[in-house]
């Protein structure tokens, strides 16, 4: 297991180096000068902008660039300044516990409806349950993020008023509607997983074993059918919580969230390169770090699976 | 519910009774009749063997029994099914459920599918005890490691954390037993418990369960389409037939004085060793669909006896010797030829 841990841990190094220099290079390829869009419409001396690029590197080539970049970050700590000469590490750590808790409250509510539709949907097979999860879960998959978030906004902030639509304000009810627009696909995509892994369940051998043990019904289904169901649907909402990271750029730019999305997005805008390389890197890493703790706990929950 | 039961008064009442059993699966094709007036009856201590080849009703019977069909598509048609005298089929579920496992018990064909894979087994088996006798965990555990060394799994106690998986197929059919006689059931109903086993394994699972039966004097249904199995442990036959019971006796009987041409089609493909260079007999043709039953008897198409009565009439099961019961109308028949094959010189 150790072996296993450090064999994958060494393969982080490329997938990180090639993810940020895809980054990188994706950033270095934005069109315009990031030097005249920092001065805006006024007037800026030559010698002032050749200090400043020369400050930034950007008069280096592109992979020189991003070796002193890679080189900053792995010894120091260091993800650079904005053209503001703020460190980006500052501005990460004052806007990551706003993702996480956007991320922790969208994991809960996702998890807990996701598994509740499926698991009904599956024990009342074909009846009008089952036929309501799959039809809202069909739609909730076909409709954009996009669209999901302004009928939340319009329905449950604006009209009933239970939620706000903006900003942070009111803690955790702040989180609510965000969470449901970042969790919607997911959430129908959980129920659907669920039902069909229960469906399977219910008629498989181990199940009609449990039921002639003369287990209840609840048990059966409980212990027996969802011990086994659940094991791809907790790796999926592992992986899920990985790439939900992208999700929360549209999501906290639309909820006016002060976090990390929110912040990839603005700096996009303003040509910010290293803060968007800075951000999107650490995007990179939770992603593979949760996808070798779901891996882990993979092999925990099934213990046909041993890992060398 | 049982306790005030004496047990002399036990021993001569049927443990079991299925009276005219029917059941049927209602499917898009049609109506499937898999269970068509089923009758038989066990007692304490006795082994009844119902023997079919795939199709005829065998594992529908016990999961009828049980209570465990799927329904639907499955339905009960009619009948009934008396369990010290008391009819199953009118139970209330939950009744039901509280004989399951501790009166009337079952193991399956193919343990490893049959066990829950991601539970440990020393689990599986405690948890009977857990549900029915309310027993904590660590009691539980003990009695589990107790069961297991009852069923001859070696180094128990290490093991009872294991995995299914972690079995061969022998010591998992072994669990299984465990966990079925665990809570001391009347009845146990073996769905052809040795099918998926090397013959060597098979021959010592088929041993502890007759051992096992011996010390508790339980009711054993043994659902098998192996001749070789019945032989050794059954005192009686039941030969099942597209839902049918189409002969039933004792051991013996059936073996040496046959009167039903299935069953004699059945023993005559058996391979025999001092019948060299002879080729193998076999019944020709296919069994019946069960959503097109012809009016007759199901085995005329496919019995060299068959006459226009045959093609007709169902033949009903009837008593040709005490004990000894067939449906065929030329039952009379094939047993004078049966008889006549036995008493000739070998």
């Amino acid at each position: 297991m150790t072996r296993y841990i450090i064999r994958r841990l060494l393969q982080f190094i490329p997938v990180v180096f090639i993810s940020t220099l895809i980054v990188y290079a994706l950033v270095f390829a934005i069109p315009g000068d990031p030097i005249r869009a920092l001065a805006g419409d006024r007037a800026m001396s030559e010698a002032v902008q050749e200090s400043l690029r020369e400050q930034y590197n950007l008069n280096d080539p592109f992979i020189v660039q991003y070796a002193k970049y890679m080189w900053g970050v792995f010894t120091a700590l260091d993800f650079g300044t904005t053209f503001q000469g703020r460190p980006v590490l500052d501005i990460i750590t004052q806007r990551l516990p706003v993702t996480l808790q956007l991320a922790g409250v969208t994991f809960v509510v996702q998890a807990i409806i996701g598994v509740i539709a499926g698991a009904l949907a599956a024990i009342n097979r074909d009846r009008f349950l089952d036929r309501l999860v799959q039809v809202s879960t069909v739609v909730v998959v076909a409709m954009p993020v996009l669209v999901i978030a302004f009928l939340l906004q319009l329905t449950f902030g604006l009209n009933l008023g239970w939620f706000p639509i903006s900003g942070t304000g009111q803690g955790l009810r702040s989180f609510i509607l965000p969470a449901i627009a970042l969790g919607a696909v997911s959430m129908a995509m959980i129920a659907r997983l669920l039902r069909s892994e229960l469906l399977d369940a219910l008629q498989s051998d181990y199940v009609r074993t449990a039921t002639a043990k003369g287990l209840t019904r609840s048990r059966v289904i409980g212990r027996h059918g969802m011990r086994n169901s659940m094991i791809p649907v907790v790796t999926f909402m592992g992986a899920d919580l990985a790439t939900m990271m992208s999700g929360t750029i549209l999501v906290e730019t639309i909820f006016n969230l002060p976090g990390l999305g929110e912040q990839v997005f603005s700096s996009i805008q303003a040509q910010e390169g290293t803060v968007v390389v800075g951000i999107v890197t650490l995007f990179v890493l939770f992603f593979v770090v949760i996808n070798l703790i779901v891996d882990i706990i993979y092999g925990l929950l099934d213990p046909r699976i041993r890992y060398e | 519910m049982t306790a005030d039961i004496p047990n002399d008064v036990v021993d001569d009442a049927p443990l079991l009774e299925v009276r005219d059993l029917q059941v049927e699966f209602r499917t898009k094709a049609g109506v499937a009749q898999a269970i068509n007036g089923l009758n038989f009856t066990l007692h304490s201590g006795e082994t009844l063997a119902i023997l079919g080849e795939s199709g005829s009703g065998k594992s529908v019977t016990a999961q009828t029994i049980m209570g465990i069909l799927d329904m639907p598509p499955g339905h009960i048609a009619g009948g009934e099914i008396r369990y010290r005298g008391e009819d199953l089929l009118q139970m209330p579920e939950e009744q039901r459920r509280k004989l399951r496992g501790m009166d009337i018990s079952m193991i399956f064909q193919d343990a490893l599918s049959s066990l829950n894979p991601v539970l440990p087994v020393g689990w599986q088996i405690a948890e009977m005890f857990r549900v029915h006798l309310g027993f904590n965990r660590k009691d539980a555990r003990a009695r589990a490691v107790e069961m297991m060394q009852k069923v001859g799994i070696p180094a128990a106690e290490k093991r009872v954390w294991d995995f299914p998986h972690q079995f061969s197929g022998g010591m998992r059919q072994r669990i299984m037993i465990a966990m079925a006689i665990s809570l001391d059931p009347d009845v146990l109903i073996a769905d052809e418990p040795t099918t998926a086993l090397d013959v060597t394994v098979q021959a010592q699972v088929m041993s502890l369960l007759q051992e096992l039966q011996m010390e508790s004097r339980m009711g054993l249904i043994l659902i098998t389409h192996d001749l070789g199995v019945v032989a050794d442990v059954a005192d009686k036959i039941a030969v099942m037939y597209s839902g049918r019971v189409m002969e039933s006796a004792d051991v013996y009987t059936i073996y040496a004085r046959t009167a039903h041409p299935y069953t004699k089609g059945l023993l005559d493909s058996i391979p025999r060793i001092d019948a060299e260079g002879e080729k193998l007999k076999a019944i020709p043709g296919l069994p019946p669909s069960l959503t097109a039953l012809p009016p007759g008897c199901p085995f005329s198409p496919r019995c060299e006896f068959a006459t226009e009565l045959c093609r007709e009439e169902r033949p009903e099961l009837r008593e040709i010797a005490p004990g000894h019961r067939s449906a065929c109308h030329h039952a009379e028949k094939i047993h004078a030829m049966s008889e006549e094959a036995q008493n000739e010189p070998a």
